[in-house]
């Protein structure tokens, strides 16, 4: 029995279905992010698990309890919002003691909790401030003191880096992974920033208009998406998605063709039928910019010079374009024909549903 | 050069309004030290402190200048309070909420003699008021509210008026307040009751210090709701300073007191506004 369990959640609104059966289990302890574009439901699962939305269908269970029909208040959860949300009339010590206080806590209980976070945050020298008075690094740990001081069962998110400027995200983005090693607590995370996603996640929950799309770890989603949405979503650049001319089965090889490449795959690493429209899913760093001999043959119409590397936006033949990860010190120029080769063991078949019917490489070899 | 050219353009506002200011402050002063009786012409001689000691020793006077306080601070208590309950009771939505935020506001459009006329013949005439008529029903002798209780039928009146004012300026006030407040409070464990008291009161500090300024400024003059209603009686039981001067002025043709009077209303204002001014003002700069 997971700790927090969300079973055929339904949120529907007015003219809008929200949520559309959720299921999800999330065991004690882990680090839980919800990711996806705008409007995908997030914010709405996230509000409805808080209990500041309730919902149309479905239940919510923490420790085992139903929480579904709970006031948020008695749920137990603590939230750090976008905004903040931090009360513009009461100093520091004032917003991270009121939960405390409204619990009629003693009061050297309350002072010795608010001195632990805010030591623990760099706090201590702002207790006496208002909010208005504060940078929005500042604001942001207050934020978060305020949930940790309570001591909640579960620590919910949401999107609380996307009002900080660039350096101070990665800043906080790091001392939030401290703070869950340190305190070990269940955290949900709502961000549409994939990056934050990838690095802070246990698991990351994918979704798409309302649904789940996928659930796994970073590096599953990563290598082996369930669909192109998945696919397209996590990584950056994209991965790389080439319709094939055709596909060839010949006894346990399909070759894939496209332009005058034919690029062999075991049929061991697909299920299902043959569909009859096949996408080809690479990412960059997949493919590699040869001398001669390669899979396929583009014309460099941009490279993008990182610093650490390069990408190398190619137009092949029949007028696709893909992008290839080069070295930073990479010599090719706008403009020049070039060969690319293809990881075969890196390769993801997309069906005309545009779901993956592939496994990749080190899956199969383990059946 | 391009100083004078923006002091030229500006002078003919600034002219206009200093003598719109000037003339007749400077008459009222003028006024005020000479012997002016309508019904004496032709006397106007320079007769000093004279006609402020008429004014101050009128027996009606400290009557006046203290029915002009609790007039004052009780219409500002009863908007305030009940303004900021009532606003907040229908901040949340709920089915008919737009009717019922435009009766809460119509009384504001009424004319203050209109709604003078409306209390004293509808609401409290002890034989066909609604009030009497609620009396008898229960079976208890009718009150004649405007001669046994004549100040709090003033301010029961002028509260009606000025309510209005309040939600409109508090209802505004509390749709600019952050939701995610409110739910930050709510995962914090507060209830309705908390989230009012420490996010919603002082969140409307403000709003309430404009309110107390403003309604201020117009309840030290209320005149028309007392002139058709209790006519400043009995006795001088509602009469307020704008009153006593009225009846100094155009009662006894006095002018000469009545200037006296008018200069004593703004000495009065003035300490009014001082006090607000340090009570509230600071709430202003926050």
């Amino acid at each position: 029995m997971a700790y927090l369990n969300i079973t055929e959640l339904q949120k529907h609104y007015d003219n809008y279905h929200a949520l559309r059966g959720i299921n999800l289990a999330i065991d004690e302890g882990e680090f839980i992010v919800f990711v996806g574009p705008s409007g995908c439901g997030k914010s709405t699962l996230l509000r409805t698990i808080a209990g500041l939305e309730s919902s149309t269908g479905g239940t919510i269970e923490l420790d085992g309890r139903d929480i579904t029909e709970l006031s948020s208040s008695k749920r137990d959860l603590a939230m750090v919002f976008q905004s903040y949300a931090l009360y513009p009339h009461m100093s520091v010590a004032d917003n991270l003691s009121f939960a405390l206080r409204l619990a009629k806590e003693e009061q050297s209980v309350i002072d010795e909790k608010v001195k632990s976070v805010s030591a623990s945050l760099q706090l201590d020298k702002l207790l006496e401030r208002k909010p208005k008075e504060l940078s929005g690094g500042q604001r942001q740990r207050v934020a978060i003191g305020r949930a940790i001081v309570r001591q909640p069962k579960v620590f919910l998110f949401d999107e609380p880096l996307s009002n900080l400027d660039a350096a101070l995200r990665v800043q906080m983005r790091l001392e939030l992974a401290r703070l869950h090693k340190k305190l070990g607590t269940t955290m949900i995370y709502v961000t549409h920033d994939q990056v934050e996603a990838m690095t802070l996640a246990d698991r990351v929950v994918i979704l798409n208009a309302g649904q789940i799309e996928q659930v796994g770890t970073p590096l599953e989603l990563y290598r082996s998406p369930n669909s192109r949405f998945v696919a397209e979503f996590i990584g950056t650049p994209k991965m790389n998605l080439i319709e094939l001319d055709n596909v060839v089965r010949e006894a346990d090889t399909l070759h894939l063709k496209l332009l005058n490449a034919s690029i062999d795959f075991p049929v061991a690493r697909t299920h299902g039928p043959l569909p009859d429209k096949v996408v080809m899913g690479v990412r960059p760093e997949h493919m590699h910019i040869v001398e001669a001999g390669g899979d396929l043959i583009g014309k460099v119409e941009l490279i993008e010079h990182l610093g650490s590397e390069a990408y190398t936006h190619i137009r092949l033949a029949n007028g696709q374009t893909v992008i290839v990860k080069a070295s930073a010190r990479t010599t090719i120029k706008d403009g020049e024909e070039v060969h690319i080769n293809v990881d075969r063991e890196e390769v993801i078949l997309f069906n005309e549903n545009d779901r993956v019917f592939s496994v990749i490489a080190e899956d199969a070899s383990h059946e | 050069m391009k100083r004078s050219i923006t002091r030229l353009l500006m002078a003919p506002s600034v002219v206009l309004l200093l003598a719109w200011m000037i003339v007749p402050l400077s008459m009222t002063i003028y006024f005020s030290t000479i012997n002016y009786n309508l019904l004496y012409p032709g006397r106007n001689n320079f007769v000093g402190w004279m006609n402020f000691e008429f004014f101050v020793t009128d027996p009606g006077f400290w009557i006046a200048v203290s029915n002009t306080l609790i007039l004052l601070i009780s219409v500002l208590v009863i908007t305030v309070v009940l303004g900021v309950a009532l606003s907040a009771l229908i901040d949340k939505p709920f089915f008919g909420r737009n009717i019922v935020r435009v009766l809460l506001i119509s009384p504001f459009f009424i004319m203050p003699t209109v709604n003078a006329l409306i209390w004293k013949n509808m609401m409290m005439n002890p034989v066909y008021g609604i009030f009497a008529w609620i009396s008898n029903s229960l079976g208890l002798e009718p009150i004649d509210w405007l001669s046994d209780y004549p100040l709090m039928s003033i301010i029961i009146m002028v509260s009606w008026q000025w309510l209005p004012f309040a939600i409109l300026v508090f209802v505004t006030a509390l749709q600019s307040q952050d939701t995610e407040q409110k739910e930050a409070a709510q995962m914090d464990g507060a209830n309705g009751w908390h989230i009012f008291r420490y996010l919603t009161v002082p969140h409307l500090a403000r709003p309430i210090a404009v309110v107390v300024m403003i309604e201020t400024i117009f309840l030290l003059a209320v005149f028309a709701e007392i002139y058709v209603s209790t006519g400043g009686g009995p006795g001088y039981d509602s009469t307020n300073l704008a009153y006593l001067i009225y009846n100094q002025a155009l009662l006894q043709y006095d002018v000469g007191v009545a200037s006296a009077g008018g200069l004593f209303a703004v000495l009065l204002a003035n300490i009014v506004a001082f006090f607000l001014i340090r009570a509230v003002g600071k709430n202003l700069t926050v």
